[in-house]
């Protein structure tokens, strides 16, 4: 009858929402207003793109309105997140570390998705996602994030300087005994002693306790408990790692001190360093800025391989009215859409988060072509989830605290482990 | 109005003063007042978490206060870059201010410069410095590296962190002070050098009786804004350090964030805000009484 399906579901939903009061047919018609908070952590046009999700979505949907708000790094973040949601107008949707789950939850800041997948279509999408993703995604048994900026560490290495040390440069280390070795050849000194090139570098600003589980996860080491009640710092196998990483250091072949993650990006354009590991979210940064050849590797093992995972999901805030978190809902689902995943992984070097999206023709084709960004997928089946516990920032802050003190040389390994050890157990006592 | 005289001498003075300063008492008692009673209120509670409200506590946040290393490394680490940040701005200042008081070529120029980090943004500041500091091709590391020093992690070492933050501080601070020297040096009567060069006084004499005197008041309000400044600057240190290594370089406010913002602990948090509204409110009691009396005012 009517052949405008749009106008026909106008007139329905102001139909029902007529019964409601002439005030619900007034907010009917206005579209549902998503607003979305979004950090950035990488370089790259990433608002740009955002925001071309943001247009296309709504192009679909017309009946929503999204407003992407581009609020800072991911700590700036979920500090804007978590300061409106205790205010009573929280984003309706943002995107924050995977790894801020725990705190969300206990500060009764977000609802699971669980709650709006109703048809079995939406089950599908929830279990399309790789599953090294999700093990930061769910916790008793509900789904509180959705995968989408997600990362892994990987390690990049300058072929030019491999070939000027006399090793193959599409060879890289893939053991601990390897890197060593490798890294000793790499590094540089000038005339009076002073080092100009340093064989590794791994960045210890920040977040080091990320970074370092690119040594713990290989040393055949778990952090924390799945339900983030428990860590285990003092683990024999932890200090072993940190060990590891200090002693680079003390060989020389490693930076001294505490190594600035922002700059590590460019210290690798700049040739200061030869092997260095970084986010696979700087793919598309390095490819653009390093003016050699490079190559992307999995994290050298050394008892197994493994990295850990990272980035940030989609969560839902509960403060919002239900209207708005179905819609949130339904973008969360839009947007991580095999060929969007594939869209986002090419523009970002973010890993895509489900099978389905590597295996679009365009990200297939995107992958002969540039076969490095296939690393961290191929990375997935032994990667580990990043490292968070309930009080998650406190308990992250004592390891970091000890990793920052030993690679400083202020505590010796063993002894800054177990320093935070005792901090981080008393911390979490609570929460057993 | 009842009567004509009422308009010179009102019936009621105090009742019309108090109206006439309602309006900035009002701004002042909502937005200053109400928030330290608020802070210090909270400061005896519990942190609210999800379901659970505060409940009162009494004394426990500061009690953990107490027990927290972190708290007593960050007043350390404040005291020091207090220590180093409140003179060397100030001499700075007032070096900068008597030079380019002089009639000198491209003196605009010079101000212009001197003045130029006062209106930067502290960030944007920070992540010039960043790079400055950056180990191995850095600017400081290429002019100690052309000197025939060797390379050096500022920011990455402990020993070096605070000082490289508070190097930081003490450029941002330095330009926004000068004016106000400048300006009081500007204001001096020009009788007063003829005066002295007509009686044969040095320069040095000229700066130490005369000029530094008249500049009292001057210093003492630039002293009040420096110790705050002291106390109130931690924007570079989100950029520079993250309060790191180790929390070498973490400041008071820094660590106030961190418990308020990153560990939710409102709680322990209002107690760390009332240390700090102390501290700050017994500097400024102390120069306004103590050292008032000292300032020679014209």
């Amino acid at each position: 009858m009517r052949r405008n399906t749009f106008v026909q579901t106008l007139a329905a939903t102001a139909l029902l929402t007529g019964i409601a009061g002439f005030s619900g047919f007034a907010q009917a018609q206005a579209p549902v207003d998503l607003q979305f908070y979004y950090p950035v952590a990488v370089g790259g046009p990433i608002a740009k793109t955002i925001d071309g999700f943001a247009e296309g979505f709504m192009k679909e949907n017309p009946g929503i309105k999204v407003t992407p708000i581009y609020a800072g790094t991911y700590q700036e973040t979920i500090v804007k997140a978590l300061t409106a949601h205790k205010s009573g107008t929280p984003p309706v949707t943002s995107v924050l570390l995977s790894t801020d789950m725990f705190t969300l939850i206990d500060e009764d800041a977000i609802a699971p998705f669980d709650n709006f997948a109703k048809t079995p279509e939406d089950k599908a999408w929830m279990a399309s996602f790789y599953k090294a993703f999700m093990a930061n995604s769910q916790t008793g048994g509900k789904t509180w994030g959705i995968p989408f900026q997600r990362s892994t560490v990987v390690m990049y290495w300058n072929k030019e300087l491999f070939k000027e040390a006399g090793l193959d440069p599409n060879k890289a280390p893939t053991t601990w005994a390897e890197l060593k070795d490798a890294a000793t050849k790499l590094t540089k000194k000038d005339a009076s002693g002073k080092t100009t090139q340093y064989g590794i570098q791994i960045p210890s600003s920040g977040f080091p306790y990320w970074l370092f589980q690119t040594l713990t996860t290989p040393n055949d080491a778990i952090l924390a408990n799945d339900a983030g009640t428990q860590v285990k710092f003092d683990d024999p196998k932890v200090i072993e790692a940190l060990q590891f990483w200090v002693d680079l250091g003390k060989a020389g072949i490693h930076p001294p001190g505490v190594v600035e993650w922002g700059t590590t990006p460019k210290d690798f354009f700049e040739k200061k360093a030869a092997i260095i590991y970084t986010t696979t979210g700087n793919l598309t940064n390095i490819k653009a800025n390093a003016k050699f050849d490079f190559g992307v590797g999995m994290i050298p093992g050394n008892k197994r391989k493994g990295s850990p995972t990272g980035g940030g999901n989609f969560y839902i805030f509960k403060k919002s009215t239900p209207a708005q978190q179905e819609a949130a809902f339904k973008f969360a689902k839009w947007v991580t859409q095999p060929e969007r995943a594939a869209q986002w992984s090419m523009e970002t070097g973010y890993v895509a988060v489900s099978q389905a999206a590597y295996e679009t023709p365009a990200l297939k084709k995107y992958g002969q072509d540039f076969p490095a960004a296939l690393v961290a997928r191929d990375q997935l089946p032994v990667s580990v989830a990043e490292f968070s516990t309930h009080d998650n920032q406190r308990v992250t802050k004592a390891l970091n605290d000890g990793l920052q003190a030993a690679l400083t040389g202020t505590k010796t390994p063993a002894q800054a482990m177990q320093d935070a050890q005792k901090e981080a157990d008393r911390i979490l006592r609570a929460y057993k | 109005m009842r009567g004509s005289p009422s308009a010179h001498r009102p019936s009621h003075p105090a009742g019309q003063a108090w109206l006439l300063l309602m309006p900035a008492l009002l701004v002042l008692m909502a937005f200053t007042h109400w928030p330290v009673i608020g802070t210090l209120w909270h400061s005896f509670q519990s942190t609210p978490k999800g379901g659970r409200p505060a409940v009162w506590v009494g004394l426990e946040n500061y009690q953990v206060m107490v027990d927290d290393p972190v708290f007593w490394k960050a007043l350390a680490n404040n005291l020091w870059f207090a220590g180093a940040t409140i003179p060397l701005s100030i001499g700075l200042a007032l070096a900068m201010a008597l030079w380019v008081n002089e009639r000198i070529a491209g003196r605009t120029f010079l101000r212009m410069a001197y003045f130029t980090p006062t209106v930067l943004p502290m960030i944007a500041v920070a992540n010039i410095w960043l790079f400055f500091y950056t180990p191995q091709y850095g600017l400081l590391e290429q002019v100690s590296s052309a000197l025939g020093f060797g390379s050096h992690n500022w920011l990455g070492s402990p020993s070096t962190a605070l000082g490289a933050v508070t190097l930081v501080a003490v450029w941002k601070e330095a330009g926004f002070f000068m004016i106000f020297y400048l300006a009081a040096l500007q204001s001096l009567n020009p009788s007063l050098r003829e005066a002295a060069a007509i009686e044969g006084a040095s320069r040095w004499y000229f700066f130490r009786r005369v000029q530094w005197p008249l500049l009292m008041p001057t210093t003492l309000f630039v002293l009040i804004n420096c110790v705050i400044n002291a106390f109130r600057m931690v924007d570079h240190l989100f950029v520079l350090t993250r309060g790191g290594p180790d929390n070498a370089s973490t400041l008071l406010l820094y660590h106030l964030y961190e418990v308020g913002f990153n560990f939710w602990d409102t709680g322990y948090a209002s107690a760390l805000t009332m240390v700090i509204i102390v501290v700050l409110v017994g500097a400024t009691l102390l120069q306004f009484f103590v050292l008032d009396r000292r300032v020679h005012y014209r």
